[in-house]
């Protein structure tokens, strides 16, 4: 049924998390930031997608449908975070978000 | 072929009046969008009294739910678990959203954002927790984490414009853009080792992974090694929530540019959501992980030395703060450490139970007490967010000798001082502690908490013998924010006192 089996998505979906991670550690554009968290979010429905497919449920297909629905509003109110900050300060850059300290 | 039920037999097979409590607040909040919406600016006192209205409607629902005679109920095809444990939280997050909305009514309004929104963005979030305390499936526990997590962002980042263009010396959009990017980063976490988990037993339905668990583990196949991993993987993704060290680095930034209620709110239910996913997914679904055969569960070393961490950082950084919700910020973390303290205990079979019960006492004690003392700060910060300074409570004592000596009470309660809810938390966490065998973890809880006892201690000192130039004349001294202190300080002593009432409300409260 399925020639490949589960393990390579799943190794695929492993490093894409890992860059997502690497990219919200290491990149300082809040946009950017934010890109490396869909990355992470989209390489979880990768392996979820795939592990419904090698069990033969429907379980898997129907979370993704969740985790996306979620991004999005999470996409929403991130922008218009991003644009608040940005109209306060010229500057999407988090290194400059550090007024607070202790 | 599949036949579309009739909506009686949807609402039978579903049961969907079980979840009653938070979907009538849920559905409360949607009303409340269009009555805002209409009630317009001289009748904007309107949303904070429905809320109040609301959440009071979905207590007494909760109260038919949750009685005794129910039993534990599934619900919505075995995503939702309607028991003793949930009813429980349940009634601790809609009293601490009352004491939050009764908080920030005057503070919003000397703020001049006073907005309908604030309300229904704070409902909203203490639906999703109580959607979250009930979550029997990894699907529900994700999607109620961003229920209530997505509206805290928003909060947190609610005082940015400055009507006048002056300069605020609160941080409120830097504390929301914070909040936001820790938030779906460890929400990446939690989805990634939900995957995991559910590959590796082909089920999001927590009782089904455990007992499907039971068969993977011990074994050298890639299943077990996703189910170790995806457990690990959400571990992280609510440690993140519930603040435990080591990722709490955004927890005192957030709470403190915050607006004071929002911290006050978000402190306490974000971390009793978050803990009692923790609880049901580490007992309910993985306590098979384990190392022997019979013996503790495979997570309960990491969970300690999470507690140990977190009890020994949250408490030593408190010492050092000047600012009070920065403190505040800290011990929260420090409790969350205590909390840990009781999610270790009931890796151990026979001391669940205890570790349960002695968790939620704990969440009780620590929502009165922490709210109260946010309440308290709250009324003596100036107009622009600052003078919230440990040497700016020098003074109360003379001025508003109630407001000082709840303040007292509440800082007693924190360090856990008999005749007060904390002393009873802490006492049922440690002996669950010992129950399980952990001594070590439950004498250095003992240790950190008279660590604890003198940054608490100090706020008292302040007030009362440190004199001062003049007397404190706290500007948010309003009848509503008095409620709020004095709600605090009715269940901070109560439940202190009387304390078999909190012990026989939680007795019955298994969710092994």
């Amino acid at each position: 049924m399925n020639p490949v089996g589960v393990e390579p998505y799943i190794v695929l979906s492993m490093v894409l998390f890992l860059l997502g991670a690497l990219g919200v550690l290491m990149r300082r554009n809040a946009i950017l930031v934010f890109m490396s968290v869909e990355l992470m979010l989209n390489s979880a429905n990768l392996a979820l997608v795939a592990f419904a497919r090698e069990w033969g449920q429907v379980n898997g297909h129907v979370f993704v449908f969740f985790v996306m629905t979620v991004a999005a509003a999470e996409v929403a109110v991130g922008l218009a975070l991003i644009v608040n900050i940005f109209r306060e300060r010229r500057s999407i850059n988090i290194d400059d978000l550090q007024q607070m300290r202790g | 072929m599949f036949e579309s039920p009739t909506i009686a037999q949807f609402l039978a097979v579903s049961n969907l009046a079980s979840t009653a409590p938070a979907t009538l607040l849920l559905a409360w909040t949607l009303v409340l969008v269009l009555v805002d919406l209409f009630a317009g600016e001289e009748r904007s006192h309107w949303t904070p009294v429905l809320s109040c209205f609301g959440l009071g409607l979905s207590f007494i629902a909760n109260l038919f739910v949750y009685s005794p005679a129910a039993g534990e109920q599934i619900a919505l095809y075995g995503m939702f678990i309607a028991d003793a444990f949930t009813g429980f939280l349940n009634m601790v997050i809609l009293v601490a959203t009352l004491i939050a909305v009764l908080m920030s009514w005057d503070y919003l309004k000397r703020a001049g954002i006073h907005r309908g929104e604030y309300y229904i963005l704070a409902l909203i979030s203490s639906a999703g927790a109580m959607y979250m305390v009930a979550a029997n499936d990894l699907i529900v526990i994700f999607v109620a984490l961003e229920l209530l997590s997505i509206p805290l962002y928003i909060l947190s980042a609610f005082r940015s414009i400055k009507n006048d263009g002056s300069e605020l010396a609160l941080k409120s959009e830097e504390s929301g853009m914070k909040y936001f990017i820790l938030g779906a980063f460890s929400s990446a976490f939690l989805v990634f080792g939900a995957a995991l988990v559910y590959g590796a037993t082909g089920a999001t339905n927590i009782p089904q992974i455990f007992s499907i668990a039971g068969g993977i583990v011990g074994g050298a196949s890639a299943a077990a090694f996703y189910l170790l991993i995806g457990a690990a993987l959400l571990l992280v993704g609510l440690g993140f929530k519930v603040a435990v060290v080591p990722f709490h680095m955004w927890t005192p930034d957030v709470y403190e540019g915050a607006p004071t209620p929002v911290t006050a709110f978000m402190s306490v239910t974000a971390k009793i959501a978050g803990f009692a996913a923790l609880l049901r997914l580490l007992v309910t679904g993985l306590s098979v992980l384990v190392v022997a055969e019979g013996g503790a569960a495979a997570w309960q070393n990491t969970a300690t030395i999470i507690a140990i961490l977190t009890l020994v950082l949250g408490n030593f950084v408190a010492i050092s703060q000047r600012s009070l919700k920065r403190m505040l910020a800290y011990s929260s973390i420090a409790h969350a450490g205590y909390i840990m303290v009781a999610v270790a205990a009931a890796g151990t079979a026979g001391a669940v139970n205890a570790a349960t019960q002695g968790a939620l006492v704990y969440m009780m004690a620590y929502m009165f007490t922490n709210l109260g003392a946010f309440a308290v700060v709250m009324a003596i910060e100036r107009e622009d967010g600052s003078g919230g300074n440990i040497e700016d409570i020098t003074g109360l004592a003379r001025s508003r000798p109630l407001m000082a000596m709840a303040m007292t009470i509440f800082m007693l309660s924190l360090t856990g001082i008999p005749l007060t809810a904390g002393f009873l938390g802490k006492l049922m966490v440690f002996s669950s502690a010992i129950q399980a065998g952990l001594f070590g973890l439950a004498v250095i809880g003992v240790l950190t908490s008279v660590v604890s006892a003198f940054y608490y201690v100090r706020v008292v000192v302040n007030m009362y013998l440190r004199e001062s130039s003049g007397a404190l004349q706290p500007a948010l001294d309003t009848p509503y924010v008095r409620l709020a202190i004095n709600i605090a300080l009715a269940g901070t002593l109560i439940f202190g006192i009387f304390y078999p009432l909190a012990t026989n409300l939680v007795n019955m409260v298994s969710i092994a």
